[in-house]
């Protein structure tokens, strides 16, 4: 419990705790696996308190009229986009062993195939968006639609968010950067796909149980 | 992990600084911490002007009703609602994390920058884009939004309410701008606490003032998605018509399109933010203030390790107290008995501080200095505010005192004027430091009586309003017969006196525009502190702050008069050996 250690020390005390003058500067982390791990717990809260948000919604309505949630349909279509982003984070993650491997043709074909999947998951939230849509399910006309809109809006802008710095790695493996940077950002990306995708499956089961 | 996290900065120190050629690109499109948390603070002190100016001008109308000619209720109510939510989120937020959070945590540190400074950079362009729409707000057709700062639905976008043409869309949408901003600042703080910390900096070593700021940001990071998410509704509900918080109306003898909503669930989700809000202002100010007393009192802080837990374990407990805002919405009553014990259960941690504040000064070298004023002040008006805090968590007293000036009286007590007690003494303490300079003291004092003093005088007697039952946020009292002619002469006294505060605040602004051209230097480390910041090769610090090599660290920040010492502080780089130090402990 290296934690606690640290909360427990008597700071009052000069000792030459953590002082070593021989380190291999190389062999530290970059700081931005834990920014992203540190984000990743503001996006959970923020993901969190919708769907607490939803599922408290759906126990109000008109007084004395009983509820007025009716469950948005779930196009099949949902399936196959949810299979398709599991595919782009498969992806992703063979792109970062073949990173850390440092075989930059595989993670060339690997980061375009992740891109190539992760759009297409992005197309087939639209075509489930437009069928609603035409079958009469709008943003207004049900809670539960205003939900469904409104979640795989929020989860799609984090996807766009990730697929630009998606662009920028792939930018550099196309520019001949040094694997050792490239396996970093194929690395956070990963992590961010991953991360996205839990929150998909998340979301997925709300709407499918409710 | 510690370990690792200790010298985690040494990796940072490879990466190359960016450094700036262009006046432009030092000043304007800076990535240095320090010129970023100085645009924090003029931004954020420049927006609160505006709220001070609002409260001055309803306070004439609360104090002499009728004698601004142009004060209808609208303009009322829109102005109470801007001063509200400009001192919450644009001037004390903004001021203690994105100002002293960026200023403090690389320089008391020991690390040469934020981790991502051009992240850091964009979340000052960001938040000043927050700040323009908030300001853009006033001159939209209907004027800003007078919902309350609280912003409740359905009022807040229905006709009747001013603002709620544009001036609500306009607020929505700088909060969530906001939010993005403090996100990208957020990761910044955390993640240099993290591992930016100098050799020996562990986290115990740390001063309150970053423990404090750590905390807090980790709450607002936290706090800010609820209110995010909030807004993002709120504005469909508002633009696009679905009702997530707004249940079927009838408005003017016409069925509105909205149905079976619930305004309770943005309530819920409004305190979920709104009370972490509380102490993202107030840890900030609990730790500077603990160093501000140390240093000026020639101590070390009492109960160091204390005063972390204490501010963790607050930290932790605002997020379960949300509901004690809402003990009159009108929710479960055991619902509303659980939230009374867990607000009761903070008193407990922060007492601790308050006890460790006073055993500080205790027997300590005091030195009235202008900061050690703003410091004690402090303590007086945080035991005051934290009094009548334990009175409203419990439901059967705040019932009755709900809505009465009373709870007015409270909050600008406990997070209104003790945080911005704390913004002049860190100002005051660091000013040195950011200028190079010394301001003159004796205005600095002149400063601090009428702030303290006054604010005093403004806000006590507003408990005696609250007992009477005089509610708040009524434009106009008329004659009513529950409301004597004293309390209506009172009123007339507040203002007076918050005019003279207010306009006591030239003071301040003087001493430090004509300080930073004409104050005499004032040297590396002024007040004789031993935190890494005072000890920075050249004073402002330079790009980089430390010139090759980073300090090592040897000890906590407290190491004020130890006996046997030749000086009566030790700096934190100063090795074990240099000195001896025989201390009972």
């Amino acid at each position: 419990m290296g934690i606690i250690r640290q909360l427990t020390e008597k700071p009052w005390l000069v000792t030459d705790r953590g002082i070593v003058e021989d380190i291999d500067e190389s062999a530290f982390p970059s700081a931005a696996p834990t920014g992203l791990r540190v984000y990743f717990a503001v996006a959970t809260v923020m993901f969190t308190l919708i769907a607490a948000m939803y599922l408290m919604r759906m126990g109000v309505g008109h007084p004395g009229e009983g509820l007025d949630w009716r469950s948005t349909p779930k196009p099949w279509l949902l399936w196959v986009n949810t299979a398709i982003l599991i595919l782009s984070s498969v992806s992703f993650e063979r792109t970062r062993a073949a990173a850390r491997l440092g075989q930059m043709h595989r993670v060339a074909v690997g980061l375009l195939t992740a891109g190539f999947f992760a759009f297409a998951f992005l197309a087939g939230q639209l075509i489930v968006w437009w069928q609603l849509a035409d079958a009469g399910y709008f943003l207004t006309t049900n809670p539960a639609n205003s939900f469904f809109y409104l979640i795989t809006t929020l989860h799609g802008l984090h996807l766009l968010g990730g697929l630009v710095a998606w662009g920028r790695t792939t930018y550099k493996v196309w520019d001949g950067v040094e694997p050792a940077k490239v396996s970093l950002s194929v690395g956070l990306c990963a992590s961010y796909w991953h991360f996205l995708l839990v929150v998909w499956l998340a979301f997925f089961y709300l709407l499918l149980v409710t | 992990m510690g370990f690792m996290m200790a010298y985690a900065t040494l990796a940072d120190d490879l990466k190359e600084l960016h450094h700036p050629k262009t006046w432009v690109g030092k000043y304007v499109w800076s990535q240095d911490h320090k010129i970023i948390a100085v645009q924090y603070m003029v931004t954020a002190i420049g927006t609160g002007l505006i709220a001070l100016v609002l409260s001055d001008l309803f306070r004439l109308q609360i104090g002499f009703p009728g004698s601004l000619s142009f004060m209808t209720p609208e303009l009322y109510y829109q102005f109470i609602t801007m001063h509200g939510m400009i001192m919450v989120i644009y001037l004390l937020t903004a001021l203690f994390l994105g100002g002293f959070g960026n200023y403090l945590i690389p320089l008391m540190l020991g690390a040469r920058d934020m981790v991502f400074p051009f992240v850091n950079m964009m979340s000052y362009w960001v938040f000043l884009l927050a700040v323009l729409v908030l300001v853009a707000s006033f001159f939209v057709p209907g004027g800003p939004t007078g919902a309350g700062w609280t912003l409740y639905p359905p009022q807040a976008i229905l006709s009747g309410t001013p603002g709620h043409e544009w001036g609500i869309v306009f607020m929505l949408a700088s909060l969530a701008i906001f939010i993005i901003a403090f996100t990208m600042g957020g990761l910044n703080y955390v993640v240099t606490v993290l591992q930016a910390r100098t050799r020996g900096m562990t986290l115990m070593r740390m001063p309150l003032s970053v423990w404090g700021i750590f905390v807090a940001t980790i709450l607002a990071l936290l706090a800010f998605p609820a209110l995010f998410v909030g807004a993002v509704m709120m504005m469909l509900d508002r633009i696009l018509g679905t009702s997530f918080f707004m249940p079927a109306i009838v408005s003017m003898g016409q069925h509105l399109g909205y149905s079976g909503g619930s305004p309770i669930l943005f309530q819920h989700l409004f305190w979920f933010f709104g009370h972490p809000e509380v102490y993202i202002v107030a840890l900030p100010a609990f730790g500077i203030v603990s160093d501000l007393l140390s240093v000026h009192a020639r101590k070390n802080i009492f109960g160091y390790r204390m005063m972390v837990w204490a501010i963790v374990i607050i930290g932790g407990l605002s997020f379960v107290v949300w509901a004690h805002h809402m003990y009159v919405s009108g929710m479960n009553p055991y619902f509303g008995f659980l939230f009374a014990t867990s607000t009761l259960i903070i008193a407990v941690p922060t007492a601790i501080k308050v006890y460790n504040w006073v055993l500080t000064l205790w027997r300590g070298n005091i030195h009235f200095t202008v900061p050690m004023l703003f410091a004690i002040a402090f303590i007086f008006t945080f035991i005051n505010g934290g009094l009548t805090g334990l009175f409203l968590g419990n439901v059967s007293v705040d019932v009755p005192l709900s809505g009465t000036y009373f709870v007015v009286a409270h909050f600008h007590m406990v997070m209104g004027v003790s945080p911005i007690l704390v913004v002049f003494g860190a100002l005051y303490h660091w000013y040195p430091k950011i200028t190079g300079r010394m301001y003159n003291e004796k205005l600095g004092k002149l400063h601090f009586w009428f702030t303290f003093i006054g604010t005093y005088l403004i806000y006590f007697p507003m408990h005696y309003l609250g007992f009477l039952g005089m509610p708040r946020r009524y434009y106009e009292y008329g004659q009513t017969a529950f409301i004597p002619d004293s309390a209506h002469m009172l009123n007339a006294f507040i203002t007076v006196v918050a005019l003279v505060v207010g306009v006591s605040q030239l003071i301040f602004f003087y001493n430090m525009i004509w300080s930073y051209f004409y104050g005499p230097k004032a040297g590396g480390n002024p007040w004789k502190a031993t935190t890494l910041e005072w000890q920075t090769p050249d004073t402002p610090p330079a790009h980089g702050n430390w010139g090759p090599k980073l300090p090592t660290v040897y000890r906590w920040a407290y190491d004020y008069s130890v006996p046997g010492a030749p000086d009566d502080f030790i700096p934190q780089n100063v090795p074990a050996d240099a000195t001896s130090r025989h201390h009972r402990t």
